[in-house]
């Protein structure tokens, strides 16, 4: 066990090290389940009023995709559940971050180094990053339940919490994996945020069309335990095998390699920068050029996989009267385009994701003394946060072409009507202004407050709760019309809301415009 | 200030919150010439060289490069010097070749001849990802593309750390050189043998202030002597002399310590008892160092 001594001791370096950042997603998620199930009771008197609710998800392909699988909507507990199910995406990515921050970055930066010299085994990193990250996970799912406990049977919300928690447990084992493949601590994190990806989308698929297909996924397993209608407990047991897996698997690769390797060995590279890596712009594109691929994958991905089941919003309905009444409600458009639009929605907020991580990428490289070396060069500081700026907008601007082309094409191929690329491609395009909006205030944060640029995750948070899930939660039109993407139309299955777009993008243009007068006028904060 | 000077600081200061960072430094480099740039750690010189490159703004004071403010017209300034970092980040997953490369073409072109000579010097394997260079390494990157720039002006920050004493011959041999064809340096370090090697004149600055500047044979005023003597009659009375300190005798031999200005009337008091033996060792700029951070080494003064 000496290869594991010191964890204790590092598992409360983690905590103190990141008290703040853990204590966030412990409270924003476990405040998000309790604000959630407090609404849906606060909006229906009794579960009979539930029902009709009930009937639409069953039929709406769009809703299971993102949502889950209809299990009980017609109880509160069910459908308490069902609304609750998506944030455990929450859970995982915050065990992702988590674990990659303290295993493969620390190597990266020389810390492990430092600490192995002393009395902590070869492990040690690997057992206390797993032990932080699933503890907290942990705390999330039992805060989730005891919230959930107040109004609803103990052993469903006990099995809701333990769900919830295996996400993040689960997680927490497939980075720990991906820490050991690759060298670079971006490349491991984007590797587990992968798999994370392809969980949601075996389950999103196999919930709409083959069932056998979310038994893949560990978003699938925490489903499938249905706490409140049939609290079935073997699923997590899936879970449980899993991570244990994971981290045996984990630990065998750590046990082969040297600190600071991973499994492939650097290669020699060019001794001479090529012609393109002359200027900001080329040597930014140089540094974005992997991730930009790893999600433009990812969004094609989800493109396909939702284009091709798109038609079956249709078959779902039947000749149902609540849908048709619903139907009636979103101007007489399909329930293919409903389900189009749902799905470009939620491509679009991956698209801003996207656009943020990139934008914020000035900020690491300046936090990291990279932009000094560049700015010490004959480099004005304009030049060099538009050379990131650029690939931020048009790399966001290229995932939201490219969602919509697979989207549409995968869509059109199915039902053999080529006209839909082009019109749900232009409905994709629709969101490039609330996307760039969000980029804009990333780098304004940047420019004026730098320390407080993480704010901007928040701020896509806030879309993604009010723009999702702000109609099924209740929440007032006017916290729903504080997201940009409220603003955009129900793309394709509306016209695009041409004076919405106008007015985000003459907002984004501000925003960049006070990013670029702040980074101008203040110092550069590089470490040491 | 002369018209002509390279660098010129007056009263700069610079503040950080409640932190005072710089509190009133002078610095004035004239062209051609290597200035020490000396200090303890934290004293402040790393926040004089960011100032010096734009990327802090200085709080109060006047500071210019060329004649010229260094935040507002700092791209044009950039094109005639090269820096090197007192703390080299390189990208990790682009090779040293690569950096070097990047910033020569971003600070406006580099001598390639140079920089493969360099290379070879240095013995820097330009092929390496930079995140498996040693730290010795990844300063070597960075002096190569600094050195093989064709830059009027050197920003140095302490340059040599890591590197091991072979390359830091290299390293001197490399900036006689260039100083030769007329390149001025500023040379930030607490490595006193490679400024005492390299330097023309220094400037030594403690808590955000510049507390001496000089050639070093100016600065030796300010410092002591030690002698070492064997004489014939005792030397009663030595240590009632002025600017005598540290007196240690042992029947007709004594070893102390004298201020430089004081030192013939020392050696005159001496001469009259018959020297036999003698032996002076000249101040060293360890010496002067440890003077003016003495307050960290009170010792010294209370031997």
């Amino acid at each position: 066990m000496t290869h594991f001594a010191g964890t204790l001791a590092l598992v409360r370096f983690a905590l103190r090290r990141d008290r703040v950042r853990l204590s966030i997603w412990v409270a924003s998620l476990t405040s998000t389940v309790w604000f959630t199930s407090q609404s849906i009771f606060g909006l229906y008197d009794n579960e009979a009023e539930l029902a009709q609710y009930a009937t639409t998800v069953k039929s709406n392909a769009a809703l299971i995709a993102l949502g889950g699988p209809p299990y009980g909507l017609d109880t509160f507990g069910g459908r308490i559940v069902w609304e609750c199910a998506p944030y455990a995406i929450g859970v995982a990515l915050m065990a992702v971050l988590t674990v990659v921050r303290h295993t493969r970055a620390e190597e990266e930066a020389g810390h492990t180094e430092l600490l192995r010299a002393t009395r902590i085994g070869r492990h040690s990193h690997s057992a206390a990053a797993f032990l932080t990250a699933s503890g907290v996970s942990i705390v999330i799912g039992a805060l989730s339940a005891a919230a959930l406990a107040i109004d609803l049977p103990v052993a469903g919300s006990i099995l809701f919490g333990a769900g919830f928690a295996s996400l993040g447990v689960v997680f927490a084992g497939i980075a720990l994996v991906a820490a050991q493949v690759t060298t670079h601590s971006r490349a491991a994190t984007g590797i587990a945020l992968a798999m994370l990806g392809a969980a949601f989308v075996l389950r999103a698929i196999g919930d709409i069309e083959a069932g056998w297909l979310s038994w893949l996924s560990p978003i699938g397993w925490m489903n499938y335990t249905k706490p409140f209608t049939a609290d079935t407990w073997f699923p997590l047991l899936l879970s449980l095998a899993f991570t244990a897996g994971c981290v045996a698997g984990a630990i065998a690769l750590e046990s082969r390699r040297d600190v600071g390797g991973g499994l492939v060995a650097d290669r020699p590279g060019s001794p001479f920068a090529s012609p393109r890596l002359a200027t900001p712009l080329g040597l930014a594109v140089r540094l974005q050029r992997a991730a930009f691929a790893g999600w433009a994958a990812g969004l094609a991905l989800g493109g396909i996989t939702f284009g091709a089941v798109a038609h079956s919003a249709e078959d779902l309905v039947g000749d149902n009267q609540d849908i048709l009444d619903y139907l009636t409600n979103v101007g007489g458009a399909s329930l293919t385009d409903i389900f189009l639009a749902t799905m470009l929605l939620y491509l679009a907020l991956l698209a801003a994701a996207y656009g943020i991580a990139t934008a914020l990428r000035l900020r690491s490289e300046e936090t990291s003394g990279h932009a000094e070396a560049v700015l010490a060069a004959a480099v004005a500081r304009t030049r060099w946060a538009w050379s990131h700026l650029a690939i931020a907008l048009g790399g966001s601007a290229t995932m939201l072409l490219l969602s919509g082309l697979t989207l549409g094409g995968a869509h059109a191929i199915a039902i053999r009507e080529a006209g839909e690329i082009v019109s749900v491609t232009g409905a994709a395009l629709a969101y490039v202004p609330a996307v760039w909006l969000l980029v804009g205030f990333g780098f304004a944060l940047f420019g004026a407050q730098p320390r407080a640029i993480l704010a901007v995750w928040a701020a896509l948070a806030f879309c993604v709760l009010a723009s999702l899930f702000g109609e099924v939660l209740g929440l007032p039109a006017a916290v729903i019309d504080a997201s940009p993407f409220a603003h955009v139309g129900t793309v394709p299955a509306t016209d695009p809301d041409w004076a919405g777009l106008a007015v985000l993008t003459a907002l984004a243009a501000a925003l960049f415009a006070a990013g670029e007068l702040g980074f101008r006028h203040r110092d550069l904060q590089s470490a040491v | 200030m002369a018209d002509d000077d390279v660098i010129y600081a007056e009263g700069l200061v610079k503040t950080f919150g409640a932190v005072r960072a710089l509190d009133g430094l002078d610095l004035a480099v004239r062209p051609g010439e290597v200035h020490g740039f000396l200090g303890p750690n934290g004293s402040g010189k790393s926040t004089t060289i960011r100032i010096l490159l734009g990327l802090l703004r200085a709080s109060g004071g006047t500071v210019t490069l060329f004649g010229r403010d260094p935040w507002s017209d700092a791209v044009d300034l950039h094109r005639r010097l090269a820096y090197v970092p007192g703390e080299v980040n390189l990208w990790p997953n682009l090779t040293g070749g690569e950096v070097i490369d990047i910033l020569g073409r971003l600070r406006g072109g580099h001598d390639p001849e140079r920089r493969e000579q360099l290379c070879k010097r240095f013995e820097l394997d330009p092929t390496k990802k930079a995140r498996s260079y040693s730290k010795g390494n990844r300063q070597k990157v960075a002096l190569v593309a600094a050195l093989a720039a064709r830059a009027e002006l050197l920003i140095l920050d302490e340059p040599t750390s890591g590197l091991d004493p072979l390359m830091e011959t290299v390293f001197q041999e490399c900036i006689r050189e260039l100083t030769d064809g007329g390149i001025t340096v500023l040379l930030s370090s607490h490595i006193l043998a490679e400024v005492e090697a390299l330097c023309d004149r220094m400037s030594i600055i403690r808590a955000g202030r510049t507390v001496e500047t000089g050639t070093l044979t100016e600065l030796r005023h300010l410092t002591r002597t030690a002698v070492e003597i064997e004489t014939e009659r005792p030397l009663d009375g030595l240590e009632a002399l002025p600017g005598v300190h540290n007196t240690r005798t042992r029947d007709l031999h004594a070893e102390f310590d004298v201020d430089s200005t004081e030192l013939d009337a020392v050696i005159a008091f001496v001469s009259a008892r018959g020297v036999r033996a003698l032996k002076a060792t000249p101040p060293t700029l360890e010496e002067l160092f440890l003077r003016h951070y003495g307050d960290s080494i009170a010792a010294v003064d209370d031997i």
